[in-house]
């Protein structure tokens, strides 16, 4: 059977999610936020929450982020992002509210809002993607940054006697009261993205049904700010991140 | 409460019945002295229970401003207030509602600085509030209660033109104000909008895609220059609308004057009793009290000053207002400063003697 | 005997070469497309050995720009 047989409506079996529009993304090739991005806007479209639905973006490489999804947004200042959505969710309860987030924006400058939104249980949800460096500003040392590794400003390795130790967050939000759902993912592998995107499900289904706060934090690559193929970032994520961000739920209250 | 009845309360107090009587949909703040009664009685008055208004404690200053940006890029009508240390942080989250042209409210009630400062009374916060504060070349509308009675009707006012501008305004009190208790009338109730009147009112507003309409997005951000000239430019242009159509201020005893007082808030009712000390002991004194302190009334005071024989700018700061004061009137007659630091209130007699010193000599 | 059958298109103006897919791809159906670049500067992928595609949607699952659409039918052997 010739392949021009095969390509047609009825044999659709995958396509770019529907609210993702045709703006050619500025990431990275190979970047992990692209295939977040998709995740978001399937997960969105498959609740039927397209009319219901605020994102707020980062300061960071995903700033852009309201360029790609056909939903509407807010653009908070660096690390607002939890306060920004605790105003909107507070003032629309009945809408789909999350932020999406880096490790800078999340584990640095907003650590303070990050953690007292989580606390306070807002319903909303953080995807907090965790790349332990600076993508945007070209490759600094993150809070998540792991002991050893090089960056534009730990060049000889991150030491924690000059630069403290990588910070968990998500390990911390596990233990605050208001959190209903924490869980690390990776979107490295079919297998990996196919729960990831379980995970998303079910942190902005535990938001609606006003369980508390949740946090899907994604283990992700920065091949850029890695200098490695993205291959082989996934490779380097896999050996090195894993072991310190150790995937999986860490917290699962839902009962979704 | 019945409508018209007249009542006795605080100046912060005032501040939340009337949040809650014009339709207020959210507040969101941090305590600090000397306006925490703000938040104690929203707290105390449960409107959530009454008009479903939200009243949040915030973890910092910078968070409440942040979920005022969040409210109002999602076209409600929210609230905050500090002092001037909490102001000062909140000016990141200023600038960028200014960027993004929301239409917040924040109430400044000042006190002394520079740094923690005092928690005495203070109108030292002028240059923040009317040069914009933050980063980038921008303004908020500032309004400057000088009674109770004020504090009260501006809150309605700072939301009116908040929305009609998509512009920040600030309500610029102080200690005084905030903590001396009078007489009031309450506003009269209005109900929070609907859905649908946001929605009509503010089209632009984040707060759920309809599918007749492209997405709406809350940015300051725009990575190219040219767009982001016009930005500046269309900006630029409101503040220009606004200068022309949102002057507010007030004159007392000016017509037969040969000096005028220039002061606002707290500072202009101390300026009434030295107008009256003045008289008393001949000397013919008017006051003009800017009420918008930005728009600033330029051309209002140029026109007063002119056929006088001086002006004594009287504010509780090291001579701040003066410096709008000298720029309306450009040398047509001289413009002296009188001011008290530190959280001092000057007495009236105080102000009748620097007119004395500093303009009849 | 039937067995699934598969076709991809990639849209190569978005596809910025990252050949993410290349790795996920069961099959080996996917290649760099050699010596081309598309209107932004980037090299792209191409299904060099469509033949091979099973539209088991790896490729189109990993790639982080929603390049690749895929197509799938049961035929018999």
């Amino acid at each position: 059977m010739a392949v021009n047989d095969i390509i047609a409506p009825e044999n659709l079996v995958y396509q770019k999610p529907k609210l993702m529009n045709d703006t050619t993304m500025h990431y990275c090739p190979g970047c992990s936020h692209g295939v977040v991005h998709k995740l978001v806007a399937e997960v969105i479209a498959d609740m039927e929450m397209e009319e219901k639905t605020v994102g707020v973006c980062p300061v960071g490489c995903a700033v852009f982020a309201y360029r790609y999804l056909d939903i509407d947004w807010q653009e908070a200042a660096h690390g607002r992002a939890p306060a920004v959505a605790t105003g909107v969710k507070r003032m629309w309860p009945d809408r789909l509210v999350f932020t999406y987030q880096g490790d800078g924006d999340l584990a640095c400058i907003g650590t303070a809002e990050t953690i007292h939104a989580l606390n306070r249980g807002e319903n909303i949800t953080i995807i907090f993607i965790n790349n332990a460096i600076y993508g945007m500003t070209g490759g600094q040392m993150a809070p998540t940054t792991l002991i050893g590794q090089k960056t534009a400003t730990c060049p000889y390795g991150r030491n924690p006697d000059i630069h403290g130790y990588p910070l968990n967050m998500t390990d911390l939000a596990s233990r605050l009261e208001g959190t209903c759902f924490v869980t690390r993912q990776s979107v490295d592998t079919v297998a990996s993205i196919t729960k990831a995107k379980k995970a998303i499900r079910k942190a902005f289904e535990a938001s609606m049904q006003g369980k508390g706060s949740s946090l899907v934090e994604i283990v992700a690559t920065c091949n850029s700010g890695w200098k490695l193929t993205p291959a082989q970032a996934n490779e380097w994520m896999r050996e090195n991140m894993f072991p310190h961000y150790v995937k999986g739920d860490l917290k699962d209250t839902t009962g979704i | 409460m019945a409508e018209k009845e007249v009542m006795l309360m605080k100046g912060n107090e005032a501040i939340a019945h009337a949040a809650i009587r014009c339709g207020t949909d959210g507040y969101f703040g941090y305590p600090i002295t000397p306006q925490s009664e703000i938040i104690e009685t929203l707290a105390e008055l449960k409107p959530w229970e009454t008009t479903g208004m939200v009243v949040l404690q915030a973890e910092s200053e910078t968070a409440s401003i942040n979920m005022i940006y969040g409210g109002a890029g999602a076209g409600k009508r929210v609230l905050t207030s500090s002092s001037s240390p909490g102001i000062a942080l909140m000016q990141e989250g200023i600038s960028y509602m200014a960027g993004a042209e929301l239409p917040g409210v924040f109430i400044n009630v000042q006190r002394g600085g520079p740094g923690l400062g005092t928690i005495q009374p203070s109108q030292s916060d002028y240059f923040q509030a009317t040069r914009g504060g933050g980063n980038g070349d921008y303004n908020v509308i500032v309004l400057a209660p000088n009674s109770v009675q004020e504090m009260a009707d501006f809150v309605d006012l700072a939301f009116e033109l908040a929305f009609k501008y998509r512009n920040p305004a600030m309500i610029l009190s102080d200690g005084v104000i905030g903590q001396m208790m009078e007489k009031i009338i309450l506003p009269p109730m209005k109900p929070r909008r609907t859905e649908e009147e946001i929605r009509k009112e503010c089209p632009w507003a984040a707060m759920g895609r309809k599918a007749d309409r492209n997405p709406n997005i809350i940015t300051s951000l725009e990575l190219k220059s040219e767009v982001m000239e016009q930005r500046n430019i269309h900006l630029q242009e409101k503040y220009k609308t606004i200068r022309e159509n949102e002057v507010r201020y007030e004159t007392r005893n000016c017509e037969d004057a040969d000096y005028i007082i220039v002061s606002f808030g707290s500072a202009a009712r101390i300026g009434e009793k030295a107008v009256e000390l003045a008289r008393e002991q001949g000397i013919k004194v008017g006051l003009f009290r800017p009420i918008t302190l930005w728009p600033f009334p330029s051309k209002e005071i140029l026109e007063l000053a002119k056929s006088k024989k001086g002006v004594l700018v009287s504010e509780i700061n090291a001579g701040q207002m003066v410096q709008d004061v000298r720029l309306a009137v450009n040398g047509a007659v001289p413009v002296e400063h009188f001011g008290r630091l530190g959280g001092i209130v000057p007495d009236p007699e105080e102000i009748v003697e620097a007119l004395k010193e500093k303009l009849i000599k | 005997m039937s067995k699934m059958k598969g076709a991809i298109v990639v849209n190569t103006d978005r596809c910025k070469g990252c050949q993410l897919c290349i790795v996920a791809c069961p099959k080996d159906v996917i290649a760099l497309a050699q010596k081309k670049v598309n209107v932004h500067g980037y090299p792209y992928v191409e299904p060099a050995q469509a033949d091979l595609c099973i539209g088991c949607v790896a490729c189109a699952t990993v790639c982080p720009d929603g390049c690749i659409t895929v197509y799938r039918k049961k035929v018999e052997a």
